[in-house]
């Protein structure tokens, strides 16, 4: 019987080699798409970026001029520091709360899954429209929230309308609309987590911290870091929030990479150096997130 | 024993606060824009802030259909995808547009992207898998630089057609990539009998696989469908002034308007009214599909 059933299965998978290339029909419709709307703007992109190309005037090829005056454009340069800024904050936050709020959805208690569904609202919701919300709550004579601080006896912010204020502000709001990602990933985590060393520790007299810090963290931590490497490169591409609450200003002093990159193509309609622009963008993803991966097993 | 209940108790009161702390910010956040939806102008601008509605009121939603094109574009001609090509008066707007656009997007994804998660489960076509993930990891600019100038030169910017072939760039990867994990999730067994009674794969696929995989495409589809509706930038940069979707329109109610706080949250209420129901009725699905992908469009 075991020798059928061995032999039976090693046949299935011979059979499942031939059958494997004959399943390239089904990729091709998938495969043409992807091409024409992923694959194509990307070498397109590439090729544009060594061109001078104003949308309405000449096209002209000019080299690495494009590369070189993104060296020396102190605008273009301290969008960078700032979206490495912005993007540190929103993925510290976001991680550290939405590993407390998955230990916290991993018990069990009563109207959890209620609890949980309110709790990841913030991320589905139409990100302009709580944009809208936020940005009236902001408002610093008749917003909402200066009134609830000073009520508290705490000073009023400006919020987005003063220059040191508005990047930690926006990462509030990215915070408050993305760690509930951070808390799904994470939850995923603990639920496939065994049950057995819970037990031995609880037996052995281990309090709940103990148990948190020695036992889920370690076996959970490589769910965090997918989650540190997901809002990681998220955060760096944040564009809605930003756009619609202080659209890049007060000045340009919350003028991300990705906000540069808009005004550059579609207001300056300056497309060659736009796409310069675009290739760097996804080298610094790149590096950062392959940074991250390698990291990943360091750290336990 | 006495003692023990006690902290007991009091570890309990202290979990159900944390709990509260935790989803209060969503639940604040909701509950200020419904209660700026439904103030009257004179309580929206007071100070300190009105909370509760002092008479709560519908004029601010009334406003929103009255004053804006939020959902019927007045009668005037109006074409699904371009005048030239369909030239077909529609009573559009852009709860219409909006509607075409996520419907059309998602729909054309899942036509393309069920076949091809189960071609790259069954075949193993991982490099298909990795290229997805890589234009999950690219900002959804980035591929509206080069495809703006290609709907130029076709001539197809101020028509709803390029905001369709862009959304697909958001909803091809999510129908994918969901689609990918649930095919591998499935048993190969009956698939593999049918076979050897001589089906066709594309029968094995048609008959077996695809009415077992239809949970996972109820996860693909609403999942794709949110990310559509909720898309902006794309909207901001194709869309002309008939053509927009609602997130843009609401965003050019800030923008361009005199801003008046009432009809403006009522406005972002309705935008996302949907997408806060769906997620509600079907949150088993969606939490499901992010736990799996962390997937988010654009």
């Amino acid at each position: 019987m075991s020798a059928t059933v061995r032999e039976g299965s090693s046949g299935m998978g011979l059979r499942g080699r031939n059958y494997a290339r004959q399943y390239w029909p089904f990729l091709v419709p998938a495969g043409v798409i992807v091409f024409a709307v992923i694959v194509f703007p990307w070498m397109f992109t590439l090729y544009m970026s060594v061109m001078e190309w104003h949308v309405g005037g000449s096209i002209t090829f000019n080299g690495l001029a494009n590369y070189q005056r993104l060296l020396t454009d102190e605008r273009f340069l301290w969008s960078v520091v700032r979206t490495l800024y912005f993007t540190a904050l929103a993925v510290v936050f976001p991680v550290l709360l939405g590993v407390a709020a998955a230990v916290c959805f991993h018990r069990k208690f009563p109207f959890r899954g209620l609890a949980r569904t309110i709790f990841i609202l913030p991320m589905m919701a139409t990100p302009v429209a709580i944009a809208l919300v936020w940005t009236m709550m902001f408002h610093p004579q008749l917003g909402v929230l200066n009134y609830l601080l000073t009520s508290v006896g705490l000073p009023a912010s400006s919020w987005v309308y003063a220059p040191n204020t508005v990047i930690p502000t926006l990462v509030l709001v990215e915070t408050w609309q993305w760690t509930p990602l951070v808390m799904l990933i994470v939850l995923g985590g603990l639920a496939s987590l065994p049950v057995d060393p819970y037990e031995a520790a609880k037996i052995d007299g281990a309090s709940a911290w103990d148990s948190f810090r020695h036992i889920s963290l370690p076996l959970v931590w490589p769910h965090v870091m997918v989650a540190l490497v997901i809002r990681t490169i998220d955060a760096l591409k944040s564009l809605d929030i930003i756009f619609v609450i202080s659209g890049g200003g007060p000045g340009t002093s919350s003028e991300t990479m990705n906000y540069l990159l808009y005004l550059e193509a579609f207001s300056f309609y300056d497309m060659g150096y736009a796409s310069a622009i675009v290739v760097i963008f996804f080298v610094i993803i790149l590096l950062i997130s392959l940074l991250l991966f390698s990291s990943r097993k360091q750290a336990y | 024993m006495k003692r023990h209940r006690i902290k007991r108790l009091l570890g309990n009161v202290g979990f159900g606060l944390s709990v509260f702390a935790l989803i209060s910010p969503a639940i604040l956040v909701f509950l200020w824009m419904l209660s700026l939806a439904f103030k009257n102008e004179l309580d929206n601008t007071a100070y300190p802030p009105v909370f509760i509605p002092s008479s709560p009121t519908f004029a601010n939603f009334i406003d929103v259909f009255e004053k804006n094109d939020f959902v019927t574009w007045s009668w005037e001609e109006f074409s699904l995808f371009g005048r030239t090509l369909f030239e077909i008066p529609w009573p559009g707007g852009y709860l219409y547009n909006s509607v075409v656009v996520s419907f059309s997007a998602t729909g054309l994804a899942l036509l393309v992207g069920i076949p091809a998660g189960f071609g790259v489960a069954k075949s193993k076509a991982h490099n298909m898998a990795a290229l997805i993930m890589i234009a999950r990891v690219t900002p959804g600019l980035s591929y509206l630089v080069p495809l703006f100038l290609l709907f130029q030169w076709l001539g197809l910017i101020g028509s709803l057609l390029p905001l369709v072939i862009t959304h697909l760039v958001i909803t091809v990867p999510i129908v994918v990539w969901v689609m990918i994990g649930f095919f591998e999730g499935l048993p190969n067994e009956l698939e593999e009998a049918a076979l050897v009674d001589g089906a066709t794969i594309w029968q094995a696929f048609r008959f077996i696989a695809l009415p077992l995989a239809r949970p996972g495409i109820v996860v693909a589809l609403i999942l794709s469908f949110i990310f559509s509706w909720n898309n902006f930038i794309f909207g901001v940069v194709l869309a002309g002034r008939e053509t927009r979707t609602l997130p843009v329109a609401v965003y050019n109610v800030l923008t361009f308007e005199q801003v008046s706080w009432g009809p403006l949250a009522a406005a972002a209420l309705l935008v996302t009214l949907p997408v806060l129901l769906l997620t509600l009725l079907m949150q088993k699905e969606i939490v499901a599909g992010l736990t799996a992908g962390g997937v988010k469009g654009g």
